[in-house]
């Protein structure tokens, strides 16, 4: 085990900042990039299924 | 088992919809596991302290950038050679992982190299050349986005993916080139003593991570682009 | 009767060398941008000579770069519009050999001159005799990559609304390259090193860009003639 507290371990030996800095915009990025697939998906779909009921009307 | 079956989009939007669930969790297992050994089993390197650890990020995002530009090239190549709507699709799904990739990659790259050598950013020839696939992939999306009817987005996107495809390994080699003559002692971000095995078990579980995630965001974007593409044919009518 | 292939590239040739000829205005615009653009450094990082001697061979080359890029809305889009490229498409002729025609012409009028006033432009920044024939040089075996490179950016956005802004974001990552042996050439030059290197990887690009680029044009105008 290589950290000795949790503190130690946010801190990553003074570099905490680049580290957690580099892990959570890439978190953030990556949630963010499927949150707007998914609903992009899901849009279009929407949007497919309202033209084809309006034809039938 | 007859592949050619899924290569139209109507019978490879539900085989699509299917394997995303089980890339999202690959990825996610792989993911634990690697940020697992990266963070409590890797040890502390020697020269760069407890900053090394970005590297499990880094280098699978820039290994990621720079394979999603081929696989991209390639269908888009697909769909121009065999004129395959499908596989023009795939590319066009693609570039916005791809570009994300790299972006992460050179974000990433600067937090690094700012700890290291004191700058946020280092025109080492690795993150420049990252810098220039940034741009291939925008002049992608952009060039697709300009243009309106489908077909011919696909096509001219492939033309360019493809030159852009040659040009890598050509730009990469001249900024290396450029790079040794500008600066003496050749400080490389990749450039880390022999890795301890550890380290590059991390590293290579993150990249499959990276890899199994790549996969699934592009199988889910493409199902969207599939039904944004086809809405006008009949199995999307009655899905 | 079919034209034989010299004879239809000459004419192709001809013709845009004679309508460039006859609208002078557009080709010195670029010309005039070209040294605009490098004038504009020394009036932002200050008159210092040492400075402007180091910086020389680099502003010098991105200007050539950028105003290459501006020229390139000459090439192919005019033609398209009214019809013309089209008519060449359809010519027995292949298409690649023509495309490489109407390129020498555009950099007959556009990219030469750039080559040819480059010089004197080097003199402002202080640039040695021997620094200013290797600008030449580099810029003579550099502006044709730029306009064939650039032929395939203006192939692909024909018609488009933004092919302006367009074609140079698609276009300068693929000259990163020529950019770093053209102006490293004169950087060594300047140093008192040997350009030869960095002039025998320009001339190898300009041989692969000669070979490859018609080609990718080609494909792009049909594309866009779809």
């Amino acid at each position: 085990m290589n950290w000795g507290s949790i503190g130690e371990f946010f801190a990553m030996g003074g570099y905490g900042w680049y580290v957690w800095g580099s892990y959570a915009v890439t978190i953030v990025l990556i949630a963010a990039e499927l949150v707007l697939v998914a609903a992009r998906h899901r849009n279009t779909l929407r949007l497919t299924k309202n033209g084809s009921q309006a034809n039938r009307r | 088992m007859n592949w050619f079956r899924y290569s139209s989009p109507q019978t490879f939007y539900p085989l699509a919809g299917k394997m995303v669930p089980w890339f999202l969790a690959a990825a996610a297992v792989l993911a634990v596991y690697g940020l697992y050994v990266g963070f409590f089993v890797a040890p502390t390197d020697f020269q760069q302290g407890e900053s090394y650890r970005i590297i499990f990020i880094h280098v699978p995002a820039a290994w990621m950038s720079m394979f999603i530009y081929v696989v991209m090239a390639f269908w888009a190549g697909i769909g121009l050679a065999f004129n395959t709507r499908l596989s023009s699709m795939m590319a066009t799904a693609l570039a916005p992982t791809g570009a994300l990739m790299t972006f992460i990659a050179l974000w990433t790259g600067s937090l690094w190299g700012r700890p290291t050598w004191g700058t946020w950013w280092v025109w080492d020839a690795r993150l420049t050349s990252e810098l220039i696939l940034l741009f291939l992939y925008f002049g992608f999306m952009s060039l697709q986005a300009a243009i309106d009817e489908p077909r011919r987005a696909d096509k001219a996107g492939a033309v360019l993916a493809l030159v852009g495809v040659v040009n890598v390994p050509i730009i990469y080699f001249s900024v290396q080139w450029w790079n040794t003559l500008h600066q003496g002692a050749s400080v490389s971000l990749t450039k880390s003593p022999t890795m301890a095995a550890t380290m590059l078990t991390g590293m290579l579980v993150m990249a499959l991570a990276f890899w199994m995630y790549s996969i699934a965001a592009s199988l889910i974007r493409v199902r969207a682009i599939i039904l944004e593409r086809e809405r006008n044919s009949d199995w999307v009518k009655t899905l | 009767m079919n034209p034989g292939l010299l004879s239809t590239t000459c004419a192709v040739a001809s013709r845009d060398v004679l309508l460039a000829l006859r609208n002078k205005s557009d080709v010195a615009n670029t010309l005039l941008f070209f040294v605009i653009v490098a004038s504009l450094f020394p009036l932002s990082v200050g008159p210092e000579p040492a400075l402007l001697r180091t910086m020389g061979p680099g502003v010098l080359w991105v200007a050539a770069l950028l105003a290459s890029m501006l020229g390139l809305g000459r090439l192919l889009a005019a033609d398209y519009a009214d019809g013309t490229l089209e008519q060449i498409a359809l010519a027995p002729q292949p298409l690649g050999a023509l495309i490489t025609a109407k390129i020498a012409a555009h950099w007959l009028t556009s990219g030469l001159p750039l080559v040819l006033i480059a010089p004197l432009l080097g003199l402002q920044y202080d640039l040695a005799g021997e620094a200013l024939s290797i600008l030449l040089v580099s810029l003579l075996l550099g502006t044709p990559v730029l306009s064939l490179l650039g032929a395939i950016g203006a192939a692909l956005t024909l018609g488009l609304r933004a092919a302006n802004v367009l074609v140079p974001l698609l276009v300068l990552p693929l000259t990163v390259p020529v950019l770093i042996f053209g102006a490293g050439a004169v950087d060594a030059a300047a140093a008192g090193l040997s350009a030869a290197p960095h002039l025998s990887l320009l001339a190898a690009l300009l041989a692969l860009a000669v070979f490859f680029a018609p080609w990718a044009a080609a494909a792009a105008v049909r594309i866009a003639l779809e």
